[in-house]
């Protein structure tokens, strides 16, 4: 086994062998712009970006034709969300998405709201789903879009698509998803959950970085974007630039293969998060599952860990690569909006710790993992004053602290 | 975060993590921070009656590397000292001695609030003799 292990895998992923192989001739001997439409250089990079095409829309039940490369998922989320506020500014100006969305997504929102389009963030129950008669309640006839995630980057929650596009489609009202998490880990597919946009990422699904997808329907309805980037009108008009041939290559090759390996591979992770998630509890009490087990990602656990804060968790894992929803590893110094959005209280948030398995995760990683873990928050439970005053009896919750 | 090396040895081998008896008319205690704030220190320092020296001092934090790190230093700095001495020491101090980032500054104010608090309650039970010490605390604590 080789330190150190890579369980961040919700971060990013690396790059499949096959996929990078797939790209390798598309950096040096077919370099050529598929925009170039009179010569062999050309019509090779076009014949291959096509394919990726095909390859990216089977991942999720599309057609070709309807898939949009970007050089992101934010991207992607940003073309949905201003693209479809831009062009259906007539009808109304009224957007619905969730306080636990990503950041690119919370965003582009806010800037929405700057230029007049009302948005409503609706809340999260403790399982870390919406509730759908909210969201059936904040619809209105000024409503032009929704946009909620799939599976959520922290948690691993799965929303309801398939329950809030039949919403969507049932009042007329356009439906967005950013399906970076789940799309190609999950099974997905855009008419299931008659999805109108839905966002993928190449890096989350072992493909490179710097390249996206924004499937936008085709037929019933048909969906019209405003551009966001202008140019010499590639991808249906909808986002010029000149299309990064060997990062499509490299989507369309991790997307065929997680399509052929998603059964095998969500079932493999299942099992390994599941050790995980027992081996932990066995071994510590205070242990807590953040957001619902049930619909969770397969390979992602969220945890918080009573008495003990996140940021010291992870400096006693340094060989472990995972994240932490504690203030005091985010740039913000806020502990995560997502925690927080379930009600588990700030405490929790910086005492919490996310795994992403995948691809190359083993069960002697997962049993190391265990060990370890279990040592570090033995050493610093001992060193820990809530633990302390617990056993002594105390409610910290009560209790009254000397904030500063 | 990347730390000084300081830092990563008194979180891998902190000085002085322990409790010492709370009621002891000798010993002060501080309590400061909140666990929504992510960081809890309680620092203990028990005072010599015949030469007014501090003996001893414990701590246990709840919090990131770097508060663990200044309490943890703190309690070598405190043995040995006076009263007014450990009162002295000032949050810049244990920045400088640890090289925290600026945005860890808040774990060296927390450590000095700490000593402060632990003095306090000392003075306090000296105030109120013949007192254990429970009930005047400034934080109540179990």
């Amino acid at each position: 086994m080789k330190l150190p292990i890579y369980m961040d895998y919700h971060a990013t992923t690396p790059v499949d062998p096959r996929v990078l192989e797939a790209m390798l001739p598309y950096f040096t001997q077919e370099f050529g712009n598929p925009a170039s439409r009179n010569h062999a250089f050309g019509w090779a990079a076009e014949k291959a970006v096509e394919l990726a095409r095909q390859q990216v829309a089977d991942l999720i039940g599309a057609g070709a034709k309807e898939i949009i490369f970007t050089s992101c998922a934010t991207e992607a989320n940003n073309l949905a969300l201003k693209g479809v506020a831009a062009m259906y500014g007539e009808k109304g100006n009224h957007v619905i998405t969730c306080v636990t969305e990503h950041k690119a997504v919370l965003d582009p929102c806010r800037q929405l709201e700057k230029q007049g389009v009302r948005v409503t963030y609706l809340p999260v129950r403790k399982d870390g789903r919406i509730d759908l008669d909210e969201l059936r309640a904040a619809i209105t006839d000024r409503t032009i879009l929704v946009s909620i995630m799939t599976a959520n980057n922290e948690i691993g929650v799965l929303q309801p698509v398939a329950e809030i596009g039949a919403i969507a489609r049932e009042k007329g009202v356009l439906f967005h998803t950013d399906a970076v998490q789940a799309a190609g880990k999950i099974p997905f597919d855009v008419n299931q959950v008659t999805a109108d946009l839905v966002s993928i990422s190449g890096h989350k699904i072992y493909g490179p970085k710097g390249i996206g997808a924004l499937f936008t329907r085709r037929r019933n309805p048909r969906v019209l974007l405003a551009e966001q980037i202008s140019g010499g009108g590639h991808e249906r008009g909808m986002r010029s630039g000149t299309l990064n041939v060997p990062g499509i290559v490299g989507l369309g090759a991790a997307a065929a293969i997680c399509k052929a390996e998603m059964a095998a591979e969500g079932e493999r992770l299942r099992r390994l998060r599941d050790r995980l998630n027992d081996g932990l509890h066995r071994n510590l009490d205070g242990i807590y599952v953040n957001g619902s087990m049930e619909h969770r990602l397969p390979h992602n656990l969220n945890i918080s860990v009573a008495y003990v804060e996140g940021e010291s968790l992870l400096m006693g894992i340094n060989d472990v690569a995972v994240s932490s929803g504690s203030a005091c590893t985010s740039a913000s110094l806020e502990p995560s909006f997502v925690l927080k959005a379930l009600g588990a209280g700030d405490d929790m948030a910086h005492s919490s710790i996310r795994f992403g398995l995948g691809r190359w995760t083993t069960e002697e990683e997962v049993d190391y993992v265990v060990d370890k873990l279990t040592a570090v928050v033995r050493r610093l439970r001992e060193m820990s004053p809530l633990y302390e005053l617990v056993k002594e009896g105390v409610d910290l919750s009560k209790h009254q602290w000397a904030r500063h | 975060m990347t730390y000084s090396t300081k830092v990563i040895d008194h979180f891998e081998h902190p000085r002085n993590i322990g409790s010492l008896p709370k009621d002891d008319p000798n010993v002060g205690t501080g309590l400061v921070g909140a666990p929504e704030c992510g960081d809890v220190m309680k620092l203990q320092i028990r005072i010599n009656p015949d030469t007014g020296i501090i003996d001893d001092a414990k701590f246990k934090t709840f919090g990131c590397g770097s508060a663990i790190a200044s309490s943890s230093l703190v309690t070598e700095w405190l043995k040995g000292r006076t009263v007014d001495q450990a009162l002295a020491i000032t949050n810049s101090d244990i920045v400088d001695e640890l090289q925290l980032p600026p945005v860890k500054i808040h774990c060296s104010v927390l450590a000095e609030d700490a000593i402060r608090a632990a003095i306090a309650d000392y003075q306090r039970k000296r105030e109120n003799k013949g007192g254990t010490g429970a009930g005047t605390h400034a934080q109540p604590f179990a």
